[in-house]
């Protein structure tokens, strides 16, 4: 039986032994880094590999010294994707956790959903979502690593008009990136002298397309713009083979994963999409300034979790070098440091793009960092 | 415009025969209790994702796809057992929540054991289209109907010509008369679970090149299912491949003649009008029920 006089005495001990470790933990704190991602639901392809790759380099970069000599903590908060999820998990982030950084919201929704809490609280934010509204307009705390998805049209938009295209179908999912993605193509359209001919969509779990390309092979296009991702990106392109149809096919870059090419098979041949240079590292040429920090990244990937990367895990890795360049110029986690120093990002170069940020650009990256690939023999072949 | 038209059709087909071979698995446990089962897309999933997983680990087709059908029936089984059987004096509304629960531990489960990624499965005839007046269909679908046929002809084999498919009636009629007629109805649930997951998961493997498979794939799935086994008629086989298969086809035909943006709408407010018309469905029973 412990006594009380023990027991006090046992208390008072432990107290100091909280203090002593407290003092010590002070003099060289861990950099503490929120991040909120999508691991589960119908997003998950999307935060999956963004956590893996947090978790991987966060690691790696602790055996390596951490940042400046301070050792870097994950608070990982895990979603499905739900707007109002993300929103509470920022703000235990911000008044729970302390978090000097945060990384995060997988998807444009559940970004948008965290901003506020954020503009309110002042810490440097990385988002991983695509769509534009993000960082337009400006918004003082908030980047983003992604391209547009307004890029990718444009990209889509130049190869297509190298290719004489002049009446453009449009096929599309119901999510909200697909949507963002169609309205981008509608608005582009013109400035690049083509006409919408037929603007068709599909449900988020069908089963069959081929009546949407029978209408958009009835309408005459020069060539078709699909904008989705997951499961319903490799029916609509089995969908297209299984009607043999000839018309130019683009992906956007969502289907930029060797689970789409290996999911559709000899369907995807010749199919085209932008991609970031991360899926195509080994095949850029030497002088290609992003060949090296890409194969690199794709080796570390696949020697931890034996798969190759997508374009997905590529964001999660560029966030966290984007962190780590800002916190080394700011010498130290203040807040308004970061910030600043995030803004003045110049030539970093990272999985996705090399970014250059400004007061006015918050994303770094734009329509040139991405490369036009086809689906050659099962696998991406850079075009340009 | 014919080509056309056919085009729409076969795509029609397509669904349709996939919705159908998920409302069959509906009708085996509505029949012996009243209780839809919502974990009913579950089966067909864990049938899909078992199959591709062990082919993914080397195995054949042949030994892959009855192997994921077992696995499907003992969870059908462990269902009935665990969350059923002992909520057997429950309304038959809390036995249809629990059977909500039980797919979202499911999909869960499911989330665990494999993973959260979609997968496909190489067809079992080839890829190469079949081609009629113009319009195509892949092979993959005649087996997916193929399947739902044999399905119907087995369930009607089963109900119609059996003892033990009479003594499902039995239960479902009246389970205190079943029981004093010898019957233990307890098995008879069992059985009706092992079936029906037997029957979902065997639509899994069939449907899986087509439509891919996914830990979640059994959401929609079900959803559709369930909305050609009302169409057609709860607890009618034959209504339930005709539910399916109109279903589809109404799909496909607005999607193409109409818009494909509100095509599902469209094929919601041909199930409202159907019941609103015939409450029991196209092909439901239509005796009346003795008080």
């Amino acid at each position: 039986m412990l006594g009380l006089k023990n027991f006090l005495a046992a208390s008072a001990l432990l107290a100091a032994g909280a203090l002593a470790f407290a003092g010590a933990a002070v003099a060289q704190a861990p950099i503490k880094l929120g991040a909120v991602l999508a691991t589960q639901g119908g997003p998950s392809f999307l935060g999956d590999p963004e956590a893996k790759v947090l978790k991987l380099y966060v690691d790696k970069m602790n055996a390596e010294g951490g940042i400046a000599g301070r050792k870097i903590e994950l608070v990982l908060y895990e979603t499905n994707g739900a707007a109002a999820d993300a929103a509470t998990f920022a703000k235990r982030l911000i008044a729970q956790d302390n978090v000097d950084f945060i990384i995060g919201g997988s998807t444009t929704g559940e970004t948008m959903a965290m901003v506020p809490e954020i503009e309110r609280a002042g810490v440097p934010f990385v988002s991983l979502g695509g769509a534009s509204v993000i960082v337009e307009p400006v918004k003082k705390w908030v980047f983003k690593v992604p391209q547009t998805d307004r890029a990718a049209v444009e990209k889509v938009y130049i190869d297509m008009k190298q290719r004489a295209a002049k009446k453009v179908g449009l096929l599309a999912g119901s999510g909200g990136f697909d949507k963002s993605c169609t309205d981008n193509a509608r608005a582009l359209a013109k400035t690049h002298g083509l006409t919408v001919a037929a603007d068709e969509t599909h449900g988020a779990q069908d089963t069959d397309m081929t009546p949407q390309w029978t209408k958009i092979k009835n309408a005459g296009v020069d060539a078709v713009l699909y904008c989705g991702f997951g499961a319903s990106s490799v029916v609509v392109t089995k969908n297209y083979a299984q009607l043999g149809l000839k018309i130019p096919f683009y992906h956007n870059h969502g289907s930029a994963s060797t689970r789409w090419i290996q999911g559709s098979g000899a369907a995807a041949e010749g199919v085209r999409l932008p991609a970031e240079p991360v899926l195509v590292a080994r095949q850029l040429p030497d002088r290609d300034p992003q060949k090296a920090a890409g194969v690199a990244f794709g080796d570390a990937y696949k020697a931890k979790y034996n798969e190759e990367p997508s374009t997905f895990a590529g964001y999660a890795y560029d966030a966290l070098l984007l962190m780590a360049d800002a916190i080394k110029r700011a010498g130290g986690t203040d807040k308004a440091k970061v910030r600043d120093a995030l803004e003045t990002t110049k030539g970093l170069v990272g999985a996705t793009g090399i970014f250059t940020m400004t007061a006015a650009d918050h994303s770094g990256v734009d329509v040139k960092s991405f490369r036009m690939v086809e689906v050659k023999n099962g696998a991406w072949r850079v075009l340009y | 415009m014919l080509e056309t038209f056919l085009q729409f059709l076969f795509s029609g087909i397509t669904a349709g025969a996939i919705y159908a071979l998920v409302a069959l698995g509906f009708t085996l446990i509505y029949n012996a209790s009243h209780v839809i089962n919502f974990a009913q897309g579950e089966f067909v999933m864990i049938g899909g994702m078992a199959t591709v997983f062990l082919a993914d680990a080397g195995w054949p087709i042949w030994a892959a796809a009855p192997l994921a059908v077992l696995l499907a029936v003992a969870v059908g089984v462990a269902l009935e057992r665990l969350a059923i059987a002992p909520a057997r004096e429950a309304s038959t509304v809390s036995l249809i929540v629990i059977t909500i629960g039980a797919s979202i531990l499911l999909r869960g489960l499911a989330q665990l054991v494999w993973d959260r990624n979609f997968h496909t499965l190489a067809p079992f005839s080839g890829e190469e289209p079949i081609r009629v007046l113009g319009a195509s269909i892949l092979p993959q679908s005649l087996w997916v109907l193929g399947g739902s046929l044999l399905a119907v002809l087995a369930l009607g084999w089963f109900f119609g010509r059996t003892l033990l498919g009479k003594a499902v009636i039995a239960t479902a009629h009246n389970r205190l008369a079943a029981e004093l007629m010898g019957i233990e109805t307890r098995h008879v649930m069992t059985l009706c679970f092992a079936l029906s997951a037997l029957l979902g998961a065997l639509g899994g493997v069939l449907i899986t090149p087509i439509t891919l498979t996914s830990y979640d794939a059994g959401v929609m799935l079900g959803l559709k299912g369930f909305s050609a086994a009302i169409l057609g008629g709860m607890g009618s086989a034959t209504g339930a491949v005709v539910g399916g298969l109109l279903l589809g086809v109404v799909e496909a035909m607005g999607a193409g003649f109409l818009s494909s943006a509100y095509k599902d709408a469209i094929a919601f407010v041909l199930i409202l009008v159907v019941l609103v018309a015939v409450p029991r469905g196209l092909m439901g029973a239509r005796g009346a029920e003795r008080v």
